[in-house]
């Protein structure tokens, strides 16, 4: 029934119309019905998501086109979308996450003037457009477009409050740390057009087109295409514009960096996995640098004081650990790990954003604390979020971080215990951020106290609904260990990663060897939470400065400050460079010249005019002369 | 006579009248030298016409008279060039009390 998944266009048109609405109309429209027009379509776009995704799992997949993008007689791309079961999947995590954060956002900017109001709310809808090109995209140039797009509104969205300068700052960044990883994904879109001349994803994963491409073919783009994934994933080297992200608003932060933009990475290897299974020298890398990744922001958040870098920090190692999936093979972990990474994360942020609002803007840690008694749907909210993302059973966390482990520990014990000190960090530093914000007594100023209170219901509601896909967002996958036939996501999207597991099968491991290491993970998790949460809530705020490895990890590994001595700096240089020597003496010098030397000439040739009648009848005599001379010659 | 005489005397009338416009600051003497140089030139055409008159007398007996025709066009225009360049003079001299060319370098630069 082709004909009733014709209407996907409707899909990303809703939010573009949105977009243009808002944005066009922004000085006209009341604060209301930006926020209707924004949220509806949306919402529009979710009721439609979840028609295509009851389509599809009746089987029911398709390539709808509309019209021809680029048509040479050597590439003819489509604009085309593939709807099947990972689109469809990432569709509903898109639209439904995205119109939870709208009715959020619709309270917590609304002490916006009414033209930024629009404006922010015209973003989200640009943004949304973007991310679903990018997942319905059917070729790698439609996902081009999507990926530029959303990084394109990740810019706009950090930078919001564009008249402070820091925001700015960390809006470039983030939109050049991802201009550098587009830059491997162009160049493996080129390779793999000059190898096969099709970027469908139809064309390019037949067994036909893959046997033209040899194996140093697959292993180059393979990396190229990782390279593109850390940059918009934020892995290492490519991370650092993530913590500074967090000078955006807090739906901002939720959204594009928790829930959605962040993914697409992800989402991209997730579609292109036949070409990783056929490159295991891409995947070591891509496990290595994803658990080193994992690490790495797991250590710098337990020292960080601002409540959104914590998460943000958080978000990065989580990604990390999606990495660990792709890279081992676990295609359906990793993307399990999405969605319920989507559904915590985005609860984390919408919780903090909460919090923050309740403290009137204040965002740092230390000055909060016994937050419980006076926001009591943000508290339990958020520490549903807290024990979903530290893995605690049975909520979603567990499950999806367990499958990835074990599919870890099948390919290398050594990764399995990377990752699950790593879970164990991350329950201490989640846990420390719940103690610190809601348990022991409050650590703000006496007007701040006044001023809390718990949120609206436009921000309680999307929290509330979070907090229970948070909880039940697991159970569509529980593996086959605790109940026969369980893992439905997994049979869902069989058909999408059925070449892979062709290509190598998925190593199963004995079910005690499981229990063990979920036993493991779990109870590590629950000490690790326990402690922290001993530790913190009776923390008092303290005026000694950091010393030592503390203050190594507080500062973040000083890897900004590494990047700036090495890369900054130096391009500074060959900048200056090219501008003093180059451009103001070679290049300004010869234009400049040109105008000089015509000056001169003129100054010359100005002198010709004596006033003199007799210099005049002389010169004119001399030309008849030469005019006679030549027409005798010639 | 032969033709070259002639033609060596128009010359050397041309080339004065030439010199004279060039060198000499007074415009009425420049005046002179132009008409100076177009006389020269209607003594050119009447030795033309007179050397025409002796060879084609049979063929083209009109052929002479032509330049002779000439000739006289060639003096109507002097006359009235005269007319308007004494006109002239006469203004120069109102605005400057002399007739001395070099003073009309207001041109200069």
């Amino acid at each position: 029934m082709n004909n009733t998944l014709q209407l996907v266009w409707l899909i990303p048109f809703l939010p573009l119309v949105g977009f243009l609405i808002n944005g066009l109309g922004r000085k006209q429209l009341s604060k209301t019905l930006v926020g209707i027009i924004g949220s509806g379509a949306i919402l529009a776009s979710f009721l439609i998501s979840v028609f295509v995704f009851f389509q599809v799992k009746s089987g029911n997949t398709a390539v709808v086109t509309f019209f021809k993008f680029i048509d040479t007689t050597s590439l003819h791309i489509n604009f085309a979308f593939q709807i099947d079961q990972l689109s469809s999947l990432f569709l509903l995590i898109i639209t439904g996450i995205g119109f939870l954060i709208h009715v959020y956002s619709t309270s917590y900017m609304h002490d916006e003037k009414s033209k930024d109001f629009a404006k922010f709310f015209a973003y989200l809808n640009l943004f949304v457009f973007s991310m679903l090109l990018l997942v319905m995209g059917a070729n790698y140039i439609i996902m081009f477009i999507g990926w530029e797009g959303v990084g394109l509104c990740s810019y706009l969205l950090i930078g919001f409050w564009f008249t402070n300068n820091d925001y700015t700052d960390a809006a470039k960044k983030a939109f050049i740390m991802n201009r550098i990883g587009d830059l491997g994904f162009l160049l493996a879109v080129f390779w793999l057009l000059t190898k096969i001349g099709t970027v469908n994803y139809a064309d390019v994963f037949s067994a036909v087109n893959l046997a033209k491409l040899s194996a140093t073919d697959i292993t180059g783009i393979t990396l190229l295409l990782f390279v593109g994934a850390t940059g918009k994933s934020a892995q290492i080297p490519l991370y650092t514009w993530l913590p500074d992200a967090m000078a955006g608003p807090t739906p901002v932060s939720a959204l594009i960096h928790a829930a959605t933009m962040v993914t697409a990475g992800i989402y991209m290897i997730a579609r292109s996995n036949i070409l990783f299974t056929m490159a295991p020298f891409t995947q070591s890398i891509i496990t290595i640098i994803g658990l080193a990744t994992a690490v790495l922001a797991a250590t710098i958040a337990l020292k960080q004081n601002d409540i959104k870098k914590v998460l943000a920090y958080s978000t990065v190692s989580q990604l990390g650990y999606m990495f660990v999936g792709l890279g081992v093979g676990a295609y359906t972990g990793a993307v399990f790990h999405v969605m319920t990474h989507a559904f915590f994360k985005a609860l984390l942020f919408l919780g903090a954003g909460s919090v923050i609002h309740a403290m009137g803007g204040e965002q740092d840690m230390r000055n909060m604390g016994g937050l419980k008694k006076y926001m009591s749907v943000t508290h339990l909210t958020f520490l549903l979020g807290c024990l979903a993302i530290a893995g605690m059973p049975p909520f979603a966390g567990f499950f999806s971080k367990d499958e990835i482990l074990g599919a870890a520990f099948a390919k290398n014990p050594i990764y399995w215990v990377v990752g699950v000190l790593t879970a164990f960090m991350t329950a201490f530093y989640m846990f420390r951020l719940y103690a610190m914000t809601f348990l022991g007594k409050f650590r703000g100023t006496h007007d701040q106290e006044h001023h809390l209170h718990e949120s609206l219901a436009a921000i309680t509601f999307p929290l509330i609904t979070l907090a229970i896909l948070a909880v039940v967002g697991g159970w569509i996958n529980i593996p086959e260990v605790f109940m026969n036939n369980g893992d439905k996501l997994e049979q869902f999207l069989s058909p999408i990663f059925a070449a892979s597991n062709a290509l190598v099968a998925k190593c199963e491991l004995v079910p005690s060897t499981d229990y063990t290491l979920m036993a493991v993970s779990v109870l590590g998790a629950l000490a690790t939470l326990l402690y922290a949460i001993n530790k913190f809530s009776k923390y008092e705020k303290v005026t000694v400065e950091e010393t030592g490895f503390g203050k190594v990890l507080e500062n973040k590994w000083y890897v900004d400050e590494i990047y700036d001595a090495i890369i900054v700096k130096p391009l500074k240089k060959v900048s200056a460079f090219f501008n003093d020597v180059v451009e103001k003496s070679g290049i300004d010098g010869f234009v400049n010249g040109v105008g000089k030397s015509v000056n001169y000439g003129s100054r010359q040739i100005r002198l010709l005019q004596s006033g003199q009648v007799g210099n005049y009848v002389l010169l004119m005599v001399i030309g008849i002369l030469i005019l006679f001379i030549i027409q005798l010659f010639f | 006579m032969p033709i070259y005489n002639y033609i060596t005397l128009a010359i050397i009338l041309f080339c004065i009248g030439v010199i004279g416009v060039l060198t000499r600051r007074n415009a009425i003497i420049i005046f002179m030298c132009v008409e100076l140089m177009l006389n020269s030139v209607n003594l050119l055409l009447v030795a033309f016409s007179k050397m025409h008159n002796v060879e084609f007398a049979v063929t083209n007996p009109t052929l002479a008279s032509d330049a002779q025709i000439f000739v006289f066009f060639i003096m109507v225009v002097a006359a009235a060039e005269v007319t308007v360049g004494l006109a002239i003079i006469v203004m120069l001299y109102r605005n400057t009390h002399s007739v001395d060319v070099n003073f009309l370098n207001r041109l200069k630069n």
